[in-house]
C-alpha cells in the first residue's frame, strides 16, 4: 500500500494561556511513501515524528493536509477503518490477559463479514506468533515475559489483522543494546517477509540508517531531508542533517573560503572551486581524515582510543566548534604518540560547507 | 539487629496499646459474654455457660427480622451502589467541561450528617397531615394513590432504606472509582481504538479488569458497611425500629444493651458474633471469587 502525504499539518493550540500562538507539531509534510517500503522517520525528540505517525494512523486528526493510502483519501477515516497495525512505544500489552488473547485481541473486533470462525482466529493467532517466533509463549502473561518478547508480542498483535501499513513507535527504545541490534533485524526480517508498507519512528539513527529503505529527517516539525540512508549520509543539504546522521558524529569547524581555497584557521585544508569568498562551516566526516606527514590541517594531538578494526584519533584544533576532533583511521596507520602535532589531508568527499546563517549546504567542484 | 528490633517494637506501643485496650480486648471479651448465661451486670454474676445466648438470639423473632432486613439491604445496596458510581464515574471521566463542577456535587452527600440527609428523605417521602411527601406528589401527578413511605408497607419502607443507603455510599465509590479511572494508561484504550474495538467492549474488556483492584476493595468495604448499617435506619425510621420492622443486625444488638428491652449483654454479644461469622464467611466468599476476576498487575 502507498501511503501519501499531502501537505499534512498538525498544529496544537498553546499552553500558554496568555499567548494565544499556536505550536506546530508538522508542518507541511509531503511525501510519497512506496508500497512495501521500510521508511524511517527521524529525528531527536519533539520534532514531531510521533505525531506524524499519530496522523498516519488516525489517532490524531490533521489540521491542514490529506492523507492518502492507495488512492483513497483516509483523512477523515477513524483509526479502526484505516487498516493500520500500530506498535506502541511501552508496547500497550493488555496485561491482564495472556500473549494469545493480547494477539487475538484485535481479530475479536472483527464484525459482519470478517468475522472469523475460532479455527480462522487460532490459525491466525498461531501464525502471527511463529512469524514473530514467540509461538511457545503463548499461556504467558506480558508481566511474565523480557522486553524483547513483549516487543514481539505487540508487533504479532499488530500484524495478526493484517494490516495494510504497519507503524512502530520508537519500537527499539526500551531494550537493551544487544537486543536492540538483534530485534531490529527481526524487524526488517518481518517486513521483507510480510512485504507490508512499515513506517518507524526512531530517535537514533544508527537504527533508522541501518534498516530503512527512506529515511525522513525531521526537525522542529519540518522534514529536512527524505532519501535512502546512504545518500542523505553522503549528501545532507543542510548542517542539522550533516550533524544529526553518523557515530562518531560530524567534526564542525568554522572556517573561510578565500580564493578558491578552503580554510581552518590559518591552515589552507582543501581546494574548492565555484565558491566565492565567505565564512562558512565545514563539517567533516571522522572518516573524511588522512593522517599525512605533510598534511596541511595541523590539529594538537590529544589521545589515541584503539577499536580493533580501526584507530580513533582525538585531537583539537581552535577552528573546530566541539572541544575535540574525532578522525577515524585504520589500526595500521603508523602514528607518532608522541608528537604534540598531528596532520591531516582531508578527502574532499567526506567535507560539507555550509553556510554560516542559514546552515544550508554549499556545493563546490572538487578538483582532482 | 537486636538493637533495632527493641527499636521497631517501641514504634508499634502505642498502636498496640491503643488496639488492645479498645479493639483485641473489647472482642475476646464479648466472645466470652456471649457463652455466659444469665448473666447479670448489676452484681457482674452467671449462672453457666453454654450456646444458649446464640439459641435465644436465633429464635427471637426480632432477630430473625433485622437478620432479613440486613440481608436485603446488603443484597440490593451493594451492586446497585457500585454499577451505578462505576456508570457515573465513567461519565464523569469522559466530560470535560464542568468535570469539576458535576465532582463536587456527586461528592457533596458524603460530606453531609447523615442525619441531616435523613431528615431531607422524611421531606421527601414522609407523610404528614398536611403534605403526602414531594415523591407522593410526584406519584399522584402520574395518577398513582400515595404510599406511605415511612410508615406504610415493608416494601415501602425496604425502598426507602434502599434508596438512602445507596445514595449515601455512592459519593465515596465515585470518588475512588474516578480516579481509579484516571489511572488507566491512556495508550491501552489507543491500541485497543487502532484495532477497532467497540466501546463496550472497551469496557468490558479493558476498563473493568484494570479497574478491578479498586472495585473488588469497594464490594468487599460494601460489603462489610452495609452489614453494619444501623445510622440509616435510625435516621429514617427513629430508634423503635423492632416497631418500624426495619431493625438491622447491629441495630439488635445496640437494642439488646440500651433499647428498651435492653439491658441484656449476654444476647448482645451473641448477635454481634453471629454478625462477625456472617460479615467473614461473605468476605471469604468474596476474596475466593476475587482470585478468578480481580488482576493485580505491576
Amino acid at each position: 500500500m502507498k501511503i501519501v502525504l499531502d501537505h499534512l499539518t498538525k498544529k496544537f493550540p498553546s499552553r500558554n494561556k496568555k499567548e494565544r500562538s499556536e505550536v506546530t507539531a508538522v508542518g507541511d509534510f509531503c511525501f510519497e511513501i512506496p508500497d512495501g517500503k521500510l521508511v524511517g522517520l527521524l529525528g531527536p525528540s519533539g520534532c514531531g515524528k510521533s505525531t506524524t505517525l499519530n496522523l498516519i494512523c488516525g489517532l490524531l486528526k490533521p489540521t491542514e493536509g490529506k492523507i492518502f493510502f492507495g488512492d483513497d483519501d483516509v483523512t477523515n477515516l477513524p483509526p479502526e477503518h484505516r487498516g493500520v497495525g500500530l506498535v506502541f512505544q511501552n508496547y500497550a500489552l493488555y496485561p491482564h490477559l495472556t500473549v494469545r488473547k493480547n494477539i487475538q485481541f484485535p481479530l475479536e473486533n472483527l464484525r459482519g463479514e470478517a468475522k472469523l470462525t475460532r479455527e480462522e482466529m487460532d490459525g491466525r493467532v498461531y501464525a502471527a506468533a511463529k512469524l514473530v517466533q514467540i509461538e511457545g509463549l503463548m499461556e504467558r502473561k506480558p508481566s511474565e515475559l523480557s522486553g524483547g518478547q513483549q516487543q514481539r508480542v505487540a508487533i504479532a498483535r499488530a500484524l495478526v489483522k493484517m494490516p495494510k501499513v504497519l507503524l512502530l513507535d520508537e519500537p527499539l527504545s526500551n531494550l537493551d543494546a544487544r537486543l536492540r541490534l538483534q530485534t531490529r533485524e527481526e524487524i526488517r526480517r518481518i517486513q521483507k517477509e510480510t512485504k507490508i508498507t512499515t513506517i518507524f519512528v526512531t530517535h537514533d539513527q544508527d537504527e533508522a540508517m541501518s534498516i530503512s529503505d527512506l529515511i525522513v529527517v525531521m526537525k522542529d516539525g519540518f522534514v529536512q531531508q527524505i532519501g535512502r540512508p546512504q545518500d542523505v549520509y553522503d549528501d545532507p543539504v543542510n548542517l542539522f542533517v550533516a550533524k544529526f546522521l553518523g557515530t562518531p558524529p560530524i567534526n564542525v569547524f568554522d572556517g573561510s573560503v578565500k580564493d578558491g581555497r578552503l580554510y581552518i584557521g590559518d591552515d589552507a585544508v582543501l581546494q574548492v572551486d565555484g565558491v566565492p569568498d565567505r565564512n562558512v562551516h565545514i563539517g567533516v566526516r571522522p572518516e573524511g581524515f588522512l593522517l599525512r606527514e605533510d598534511g596541511p590541517l595541523h590539529c594538537r594531538m590529544g589521545r589515541l582510543e584503539v577499536m580493533g578494526r580501526d584507530v580513533s584519533v582525538v585531537s583539537t584544533h581552535p577552528g573546530c566548534q566541539s572541544d575535540t576532533i574525532r578522525s577515524i583511521i585504520p589500526a595500521e596507520s603508523n602514528i607518532n604518540t608522541t608528537s604534540d602535532i598531528v596532520r591531516f589531508a582531508l578527502k574532499p568527499g567526506k567535507v560539507f560547507l555550509f553556510d554560516r546563517v542559514t546552515e544550508a549546504r554549499i556545493s563546490f567542484d572538487v578538483r582532482a | 539487629m537486636e538493637k533495632q528490633n527493641f527499636k521497631g517494637w517501641l514504634y508499634l506501643i502505642p498502636a498496640i496499646l491503643f488496639l488492645g485496650a479498645f479493639m483485641i480486648y473489647p472482642l475476646i471479651d464479648v466472645f466470652i459474654y456471649s457463652f455466659e448465661e444469665g448473666y447479670n451486670s448489676a452484681s457482674q454474676t452467671y449462672l453457666g455457660t453454654g450456646g444458649y445466648n446464640y439459641s435465644y438470639v436465633l429464635r427471637d423473632p426480632y432477630f430473625l427480622q433485622a437478620l432479613k432486613n440486613t440481608f436485603i439491604l446488603v443484597i440490593i445496596t451493594v451492586p446497585v451502589s457500585t454499577i451505578l458510581a462505576l456508570l457515573i464515574s465513567i461519565g464523569l471521566s469522559s466530560v470535560k467541561p464542568l468535570r469539576n463542577l458535576f465532582q463536587t456535587v456527586y461528592f457533596l452527600p458524603y460530606v453531609t450528617n447523615t442525619l441531616a440527609v435523613g431528615l431531607v428523605f422524611m421531606i421527601l417521602f414522609k407523610k404528614t397531615p398536611y403534605s403526602d411527601g414531594l415523591v407522593n406528589l410526584l406519584i399522584n401527578a402520574f395518577g398513582g394513590s400515595s404510599v406511605d413511605f415511612i410508615d406504610g408497607p415493608y416494601w415501602a419502607k425496604m425502598f426507602v432504606l434502599c434508596f438512602y443507603t445507596v445514595w449515601v455510599v455512592m459519593p465515596f465509590k465515585i470518588l475512588i472509582l474516578t480516579s481509579a479511572l484516571a489511572s488507566v494508561n491512556q495508550v491501552y484504550y489507543n491500541a485497543a481504538r487502532v484495532d477497532g474495538t467497540g466501546s463496550f467492549r472497551i469496557f468490558r474488556k479493558i476498563t473493568v479488569p484494570m479497574i478491578s483492584p479498586t472495585i473488588f476493595y469497594l464490594v468487599i468495604t460494601g460489603f462489610i458497611g452495609a452489614f453494619k448499617a444501623y445510622s440509616d435506619a435510625v435516621a429514617l425510621f427513629g430508634t423503635d425500629l423492632n416497631a418500624a420492622e426495619m431493625n438491622t443486625i447491629v441495630g439488635y444488638v445496640y437494642d439488646m444493651l440500651y433499647g428498651d428491652s435492653g439491658g441484656y449483654p449476654s444476647y448482645a454479644s451473641a448477635a454481634a458474633i453471629l454478625l462477625f461469622a456472617i460479615v467473614l464467611t461473605i468476605t471469604c466468599i468474596n476474596l475466593l471469587v476475587s482470585r478468578k476476576h480481580v488482576h493485580y498487575t505491576g
